[in-house]
């Protein structure tokens, strides 16, 4: 008999949306259960290719059927420090899933049949979260010896920490914002990665010997020669790619035009809507709009919602993108949630001017009708500009969610880090060695903006290379 | 982090000017004139930039001068030697371009005097010879005056009552001295529309012309754009780009209506928390 794929619970849409709590709120044992037993343990399983880190999934799903969760924590813990961050924000329906043998979409993602290795894997990280469950620590006498300095505390930095801590490597990281967590802090919103699940893994770090230092900035508190000089053998740049893009179209330095980094900052990071207990403000509108389609546009059309509804206004919040549905790049799982949370889209449509007010406050988003031509390089149907389509938006607030660009902070101050025409570091693809010896470097400052699990997995291999050559 | 030392340089009428001495070794040692912290006073705060107004590699201070004017100001205000700031990060934004120009007229106007006195120091160091123009409300307001006075080959100050020099606006003073002599280069820090009125009259004489911005910020590390201004019909970011720019070259009217997009929510707060 075929079994039905099991869903996680969620949180009621009314719940939702009057505040930031969590979302999806994850298996039960006996949800796990029954979901790992729909894996058919493939002789030759092709999830595991689909997973930029490689985990054992065949192997770790077979140890939930046996109820062995602690020895499922271990295997993950093997290639993913942070199963409980990645089983909540992994675009899995594109890579492990999208590789399962079940899979029977045609799309770039998966369709529902494929097994839900994002909640298994969650279920497995919070179970060792819960108990506490500690990676062995494999202290070698090469590793003990060599002192580690890591710019930048996101995915990739706390990735890369984690890995020298457990050789006994002497690692301290540096944050420029008063927060650790990069991305995963300022970024992401609670109701997709609630702050426990961060603290926690942060604070493990901690207890693992990893010294956090925040409000420096590399490059311009301290260069990477002082860091040399201060006994620092290594350094690994985990800077991230936080310089938002605009679109550079007429009207956008009007006020309440926000790129989606200053929007979900004020929130995420400075706690903008539990103003004025905390005293960072953030504008809210009547008719907000998203630019963008991936996984930021999301979080910040979703926020944006929850704001509107939480200080009493009607919930009106569209997203404009200048592709159609199938193409959105963000998680589909976080599509559904936007469109039950009331989200409208507005697809094939691309901006072409705002319109102020006297006190230049943006009023109206004039945009183009699009409609989808061949493929473009990035093998998804490029949008073209139908002539004389202008249509007009009300829009007393937008939020821009078109891209960011690796941060230049670091990379400005110091002159003889090479970087590419993308401004990204340009790195020894084998030793993630950048052109500076002894200088690593990975992350979206070396891929361009890409997923946290993939941010982890060049991390993975730079702590590698040092591991092996120290 | 931690508070040294604490001045009121102005206080009259509800309005005060404060200077703080900050424990802060790392960025004393780096800082340059021109150039700013951004701080958090309390857990619950804003993250604000000012302006290094002071520094001493030996004993690690920094000096911050702010005028209580919202909510984070007067936090910040109401903290006392021995106090911790929650967080404090520096320094940031490009150094001013210091070299030997010639004959620099540097106008400060009310807080902004604070914030040329670090550039005024460079400049005299430079070879320089200053003319100073110094404008405030009236004379308790203007603070540093000695100080400046000091490096200055040419000082004038400039109140709204007459209280202290001469009745009338830096901007006046200004025009009068350019249209007697040459300059080659003004750097002018003050309230927007001084700021902007100083570029308009340096255009007449085609005189090289800086200003430092007080665009809004967040992260105020490039990450958010909030402080992002029209310069040259380009955008620039104030906190990695700037904060100084040619005066000549920047949409005023944009800045001017972006610095207001809070205002009815620091009015708000102020009210809530009683320091109106």
């Amino acid at each position: 008999m075929k079994k039905e794929p099991i869903e996680a619970k969620e949180l009621a849409v009314d719940k939702r949306i009057s505040g930031f709590e969590e979302v999806v709120l994850g298996y039960s044992e006996k949800e796990a259960l029954a979901e790992s037993f729909r894996c058919i343990q493939c002789k030759n399983p092709t999830c595991i290719s689909g997973c930029p880190v490689n985990i054992n999934i065949k192997e770790f799903i077979l140890q939930v059927t046996r109820k062995d969760y602690a020895g499922a924590y271990f295997t993950i813990r093997k290639t993913n420090n942070f199963p409980s961050i990645c089983g909540r924000v992994c675009p899995a329906e594109y890579q492990c899933r999208k590789a399962c043998v079940l899979d029977k979409s045609k799309f770039a993602y998966c369709s529902p049949e494929a097994i839900n290795i994002h909640f298994l894997e969650r279920f497995v990280g919070d179970y060792g979260m819960r108990n506490n469950l500690e990676a062995p620590i494999e202290k070698d006498t090469k590793s003990s010896k060599t002192k580690v300095a890591v710019v930048g505390s996101g995915p990739a930095g706390l990735c890369y920490a984690g890995e020298l801590a457990r050789k006994g490597a002497a690692v301290v990281v540096f944050e420029g914002l008063q927060s650790c967590g990069g991305v995963l802090r300022y970024g992401i919103p609670n109701f997709r990665l609630p702050r426990e699940i961060l603290d926690y893994e942060i604070n493990y770090l901690a207890k693992l010997g990893v010294e956090f230092k925040t409000n420096v900035l590399v490059g311009k508190t301290v260069s990477l020669d002082e860091l040399f000089q201060q006994g620092f053998s290594r350094i690994f740049l985990g800077l991230g790619a936080g310089v938002p893009s605009f679109l550079g179209i007429k009207g956008e330095n009007l006020c309440n035009v926000y790129s989606a980094n200053e929007f979900l900052t004020r929130i995420n990071l400075m706690s903008a809507h539990k103003f004025p207990e905390y005293h960072t403000p953030v504008n809210i509108g009547e008719h907000i709009l998203i630019i963008g389609g991936g996984n930021t546009a999301m979080d910040a059309a979703r926020s944006a919602l929850r704001l509107q509804n939480m200080r009493g206004l009607k919930p009106d919040v569209r997203i404009i993108y200048r592709r159609t549905e199938l193409e959105l790049p963000a998680r589909r799982l976080e599509i559904e949630h936007a469109k039950e949370e009331g989200i409208k889209f507005e697809f094939l449509a691309q901006p072409k001017e705002f319109k102020g007010n006297d006190q230049g406050f943006v009023r109206k988003l004039i945009c183009l009708r699009s409609e989808l031509a061949e493929p473009d390089s990035s093998g998804r149907r490029r949008p073209v500009v139908i002539k004389e389509s202008e249509f007009e938006l009300d829009c007393d607030l937008c939020v821009m969610a078109v891209g960011l660009k690796a941060n230049q902070l670091l990379i400005k101050a110091t002159p003889e880090l090479k970087t590419n025409q993308d401004a990204d570091i340009i790195v020894n693809p084998e030793s993630m060695e950048s052109s500076i010896k002894g200088v690593y470097a990975g992350g979206d400052i070396v891929g361009g903006e890409g997923t946290i699990i993939e941010a982890m997995g060049m991390a993975k291999k730079a702590a590698r290379s040092i591991i092996d050559n120290t | 982090m931690k508070i040294l030392g604490k001045s009121i340089l102005a206080d009259a009428g509800g309005l005060r000017i404060i200077s703080l001495d900050i424990f802060a070794p790392e960025i004393a040692l780096k800082v340059k004139a021109g150039q700013f912290v951004v701080l958090i006073p309390t857990a619950k705060g804003e993250r604000i930039p000012l302006t290094v107004v002071n520094s001493d590699k030996q004993s690690g201070k920094i000096s911050l001068v702010f005028q209580e004017t919202g909510l984070t100001t007067r936090i910040l205000g109401a903290m006392e030697p021995g106090d911790v700031l929650y967080a404090l990060a520096g320094p940031l934004g490009q150094p001013t371009r210091i070299s030997n120009f010639g004959k620099v007229i540097l106008v400060g106007g009310g807080v902004g005097i604070a914030e040329i006195y670090p550039v005024a120091c460079a400049m005299r160091e430079a070879g320089n010879n200053l003319t100073v123009i110094l404008g405030a409300k009236n004379k308790n307001f203007l603070i540093l005056a000695s100080e400046i006075k000091a490096i200055a080959q040419d000082y004038y100050c400039l109140t709204d009552d007459g209280s202290s020099g001469e009745q009338g606006l830096t901007t006046d003073k200004l025009n009068a001295l350019l249209s007697k002599g040459k300059y080659d280069l003004v750097y002018a820090v003050g309230p927007i529309p001084m700021m902007r009125e100083a570029a308009r009259i340096t255009r007449d004489f085609s005189v090289n012309t800086v200003v430092s911005l007080n665009a809004l910020m967040v992260d105020a590390t490039g990450m958010c754009g909030c402080c992002r201004v029209t310069v040259a019909g380009g955008v620039k970011f104030s906190c990695i780009d700037g904060p100084e720019f040619p005066a000549n070259d920047i949409d005023w009217d944009e800045l001017e209506k972006r610095n207001s997009m809070y205002l009815d929510k620091e009015k708000h707060i102020c009210k809530l928390k009683n320091v109106s």
